[in-house]
């Protein structure tokens, strides 16, 4: 059996076991930190608004913002493409701003107000940014498309507020909506159907600038 | 209907709604978060419980026990299901590698359990608390090491003709290289993911699928039940690429845990578990051997391939376009097979073609400078208009040469400096290259249901599936031609195991095959309205603006309906056409790059592919395919790599912060163009495959215009900055 506990255990034991998620290596630990949590209260009761109604949920203190939408509040609109804030499937709007729901616990955000992609329009009342996506066919499979919208349109509030990017010139002008400020900016939200060059499209025309 | 001669004019040629850019039906559900994925489905009278996978963690060997005690007793727990406790399962046609059961481990992360708790939180912790006692086997996990023991695999796979040997020896200008394409993964957005529920025997399976009849008769050898209690679900993939083709663990996992449970279940695969539990698309080596004469003519061509797989599995077949592409009287191709230890190699879009034409279309670069020659004149003067191999057999449409002049024209190809590494703009070496895009056009049959209600409403029912591709979109312009109605009656149902069996989606056929399944049943249908109608005559028959005309006489279509609608189901079935024609589509890629000089690191400037590829159903969709795939192929071409590790045999990165697909910022504005074309021996619906071209020769094409930039020639994928930086020049 391979033991967690063996001293020589190499620098590259240790990768491999903690790139394995589950296994026998980290087994241990974890079930360690499982023990302990069960003395601690495990759920807490969290209130906020969600596209404008009022939630309350008794809910798991694991559960993540992302879990506590499509799971609890069956909002699937918001997608979980890893889980762990590296594709901006799960980008959702909190007071305004972006976040991405995965990383963020659900019981943190007593009192927020939270805005989902099924809350900026419906089928037959298209956000000005949903129906952009449509004319420009700014997706494929559909899977991004949730974070693409909600993070492009909170992306275009952070570049009304001066907010600068990695690819920002002159930190002293205005912030500017390019085509490049566009791109450094959305580059959280991976679309793995490449979609990208007709997104850009689609934010630029909500922007009001040509591509 | 049987398709066995070329398609003659039909209502398909109209072209009212087929070919027009009408935005995708589905696309106000899919930017509303309404369109349903699988793990999503959701019944409010339902408590669904949660499955959590758990992987091997080794890659090689046998599970000596599993200790479950700890995960059963944890908060929450309803079942844990083992793979030594289900014993050995059936497996099913399509996999190479086991999904689930008994105690061999084939690989890393093969799933081994399944942890079933009220809660998907209390479920991931109590899979941490599995224990398991393996005693571990050595593998072989390094395609180098392991090449000189590949062997010819199953079936052949050796080409020739002529006399290559003595044609290479003999040619004036020769070029003998080897390039190797590294293992890359489909890091599609939607994780696999399944919701079983169980009604006595039967079975219901919400899942993400592209072969919905290939899953559901592999879910159901794999659980030894009848294919007839298997109802499976996937009205919206949140893409595959390939990954999504063959059953998959989390199908199997929710069907034996929700059976245990005594619940529906729903297990989808952590991202960090999908490169290594599912497939992945080979890594090659491959030598090319091209000979020429000087006027450029090639006169001998040879591509070899080395892949590995696990035992039972196939090779890469990355020389398949290079016994079509180019002509040259004297040619071989063959590949060889490793065994390794690694997770399940198999179909990423355009397998075989796609590494394939990485190599090739770098090798063509070459010998055009070594010839002196403009690489897009050196392509044309080798362009072959029927199958090198057997030249009694013509292609059925071929227009290489167009895109390639098109493009140049178009890019502006004259532009480009013929000595590499001259252009410089401040600290960017600026280089253009162009490489050919080829892939072939497969035909599977294809299956639909057409029904008419008396509103004159069209509802097609199909078990295709809609990956991304637009087949909702593309299916109901077919429908709307075919009976004359506007788009907007017609509603299309898709990925249903209760639907006829369509093609499916896979090898760039789904668009074609399936929408020509929709052409029988509607020709079927037409038949049955016309017969309603007391339409005696039905050569001069029109279906327009919702009725039905023949001479003078004119009927609305709704009529025929009648109050219990009227209903057609038939199946295209596809005869030799491609056997006595070699069906193939066309394209060019043209890139722009710059390169840092002081970094190496490259960025793409400007991106144009041209396709020939039959007709073009819905150019919006077709070229969202198109983009979409030179994406892919810029990944492939800088970033993408599965890093295996040789020790202990699994991919390194694998999740999507270190298995680095293109981003927003790596992508400019891409350009797209379609030749006019029509190929009547593909279908009734004269067009081809066009997702699958895409990706084919964007990376050759890549690595060609930072040859242009910099003059260094990198034949390892993915070009990364360290193969660069060593030959960059001083930075003065
Ligand atoms: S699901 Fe949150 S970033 Fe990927
Ligand atoms: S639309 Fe499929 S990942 Fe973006």
């Amino acid at each position: 059996m391979q033991s967690p506990g063996a001293l020589e255990i190499s620098r590259r034991d240790l990768l491999a076991a903690s790139a394995a998620t589950v296994t026998v290596a980290s087994a241990h630990s974890l079930g360690h930190a499982q023990t302990k949590a069960t003395t601690a209260p495990q759920s807490t009761k969290v209130t906020f608004t969600v596209n404008g109604e009022g939630r309350e949920l008794q809910l798991d203190n694991r559960t993540t913002l992302l879990d506590a939408l499509r799971e609890h509040l069956h909002l699937t609109g918001t997608k979980k493409g890893c889980d762990h804030g590296q594709c901006g499937a799960c980008t959702v709007l909190i007071d305004g701003r972006r976040v991405n729901a995965c990383l963020t616990l659900a019981v943190m955000h007593e009192g927020d107000s939270i805005t989902t992609l099924e809350g900026l329009g419906q089928p037959e009342n298209l956000h000005p940014m949903q129906a952009a996506f449509v004319k420009h066919d700014g997706f494929q499979c559909g899977y991004c498309t949730p974070g693409q919208i909600c993070s492009s349109v909170a992306m275009l509030e952070e570049i009304k507020a001066n907010i600068p990017s990695h690819v920002t010139v002159d930190l002293t002008a205005p912030a500017e909506i390019t085509p490049a400020e566009i791109r450094e900016r959305m580059s959280g939200n991976i679309c793995r159907c490449g979609a990208y060059s007709n997104i850009v499209e689609a934010i630029t025309e909500v922007a009001g600038r040509k591509a | 209907m049987r398709f066995d001669t070329p398609a003659a004019t039909n209502p398909i040629d109209q072209g009212k709604v087929i070919g027009k850019p009408i935005p995708r039906i589905d696309g106000p559900l899919k930017t509303t978060g309404k369109a349903i994925y699988a793990y999503e489905w959701h019944d409010p009278n339902t408590r669904y419980a949660y499955g959590y996978i758990v992987g091997s963690a080794i890659a090689k060997g046998r599970i000596r026990s599993m200790d479950v005690a700890a995960a059963r007793t944890a908060p929450g727990v309803i079942a844990v299901v083992t793979s030594d406790g289900v014993g050995e399962l059936k497996k099913g046609k399509y996999n190479t590698a086991k999904l689930f059961g008994g105690t061999e481990i084939q690989h890393y992360h093969q799933a081994i359990a399944v942890v079933v708790a009220e809660t998907f939180e209390e479920a991931r912790a109590a899979a941490a608390l599995v224990k398991v006692d393996y005693a571990e086997e050595k593998g072989a996990f390094d395609l180098t090491a392991a090449k000189d023991s590949a062997i010819e695999p199953e079936g052949g796979g050796d080409s020739g003709a002529g006399d290559f040997d003595a044609a290479f020896e003999a040619a004036p200008v020769k070029l003998d290289q080897v390039y190797t394409t590294p293992d890359q993964s489909h890091a599609m957005m939607e994780p696999h993911a399944s919701i079983a529920a169980w009604n006595g025997d039967d079975l219901t399976v919400w899942t993400s699928s592209q072969m919905i009849d290939w899953w559901r008769t592999d879910l159901a050898t794999t659980l030894g039940i009848d294919k007839d209690k298997v109802h499976l679900m996937s009205p919206f993939i949140g893409g595959g690429f390939g990954v999504k083709l063959f059953l998959r663990a989390d199908a199997v996992l929710a069907a034996l845990a929700a059976r245990e449970a005594k619940r529906p279940v729903k297990v989808a695969l952590p991202r960090p578990f999908l490169m290594n539990n599912t497939t992945h698309r080979p890594a090659t080596i491959q030598r090319i051997r091209i000979g020429a004469g000087r006027d450029g003519k090639i006169t001998a061509i040879a591509h070899e391939s080395w892949s590995g797989d696990l035992p039972g599995g196939g090779p890469e077949v990355a020389v398949q376009q290079t016994r079509l592409l180019y002509a040259g009287a004297n040619r071989m191709t063959a590949m060889r097979l490793a065994t390794l230890d690694l997770p399940e190699g198999n179909a990423m879009r355009a397998p075989g073609e796609a590494p394939g034409m990485m190599a090739l279309e770098i090798a063509i670069d070459e010998m055009a400078e070594r010839l002196g020659l403009d690489p897009v004149e050196f392509r044309i003067i080798n362009d072959t208009q029927v199958d090198p191999e057997n030249p009694e057999r013509p292609f059925s449409h071929r227009n290489l040469v167009g895109c390639l002049r098109t493009g140049a024209e178009r890019f502006g190809w004259q532009e480009r400096s013929k000595q590499p590494g001259a252009r410089r703009e401040g600290n960017w070496l600026i280089g253009m290259g162009v490489a050919a895009a080829f892939r072939n056009n497969l035909v599977l049959n294809s299956g639909a249901r057409v029904r008419l209600d008396r509103e004159g409403v069209v509802t097609v029912e199909t078990d295709m599936t809609d990956i991304g591709t637009g087949s909702y979109t593309i299916i109901a312009q077919t429908a709307a031609e075919m009976l004359g109605v506007p788009i907007e009656k017609v509603a299309v149902s898709l990925g249903d195991s209760r639907f006829p069996v369509s093609s499916g989606s896979g090898g760039q056929f789904g668009g074609n095959c399936s929408t020509a399944g929709v052409y029988a049943a509607c020709a079927k249908l037409r038949e049955a309205v016309a017969q309603k109608l007391g339409f005696n005559r039905t050569d001069d028959l029109v279906f327009a603006d919702g009725e039905v005309r023949s001479g003078d006489r004119r009927m609305p279509l709704a009529q025929a309906a009648g109050d219990e609608g009227l209903v057609a189901e038939d199946l295209i079935e596809f005869g030799d056409l491609t056997k006595t024609h070699q069906q193939s589509t066309f394209g060019a890629h043209f890139v722009e790059v710059a390169v840092d000089v002081a970094t190496g690191e490259t960025r793409i400037r400007r991106m144009l592919a041209v396709c020939a590829a039959g007709r073009i159903l819905n150019p919006i969709t077709a070229r969202s395919q198109v983009i979409g795939a030179m994406t892919m192929g810029v990944g492939g071409a800088l970033t993408e790599e599965l890093v295996v590790d040789k020790k202990r045999g699994f991919f390194v990165n694998h999740d999507l912060a270190a298995y680095e697909v293109p981003v927003h910022a790596d992508i400019p504005h891409q350009e797209v163009v379609f030749l006019d074309e029509t190929d009547p021996m593909s279908s009734p619906m004269k067009a081809k495959g066009i997702a699958e071209l895409g990706i084919c020769g964007v990376a050759a094409a890549v690595a060609n215009a930072i040859y242009n930039a910099t003059g260094i020639r990198v034949r390892e994928y993915p070009i990364t900055l360290d193969k660069l930086i060593e030959e960059l020049p001083e930075i003065s």
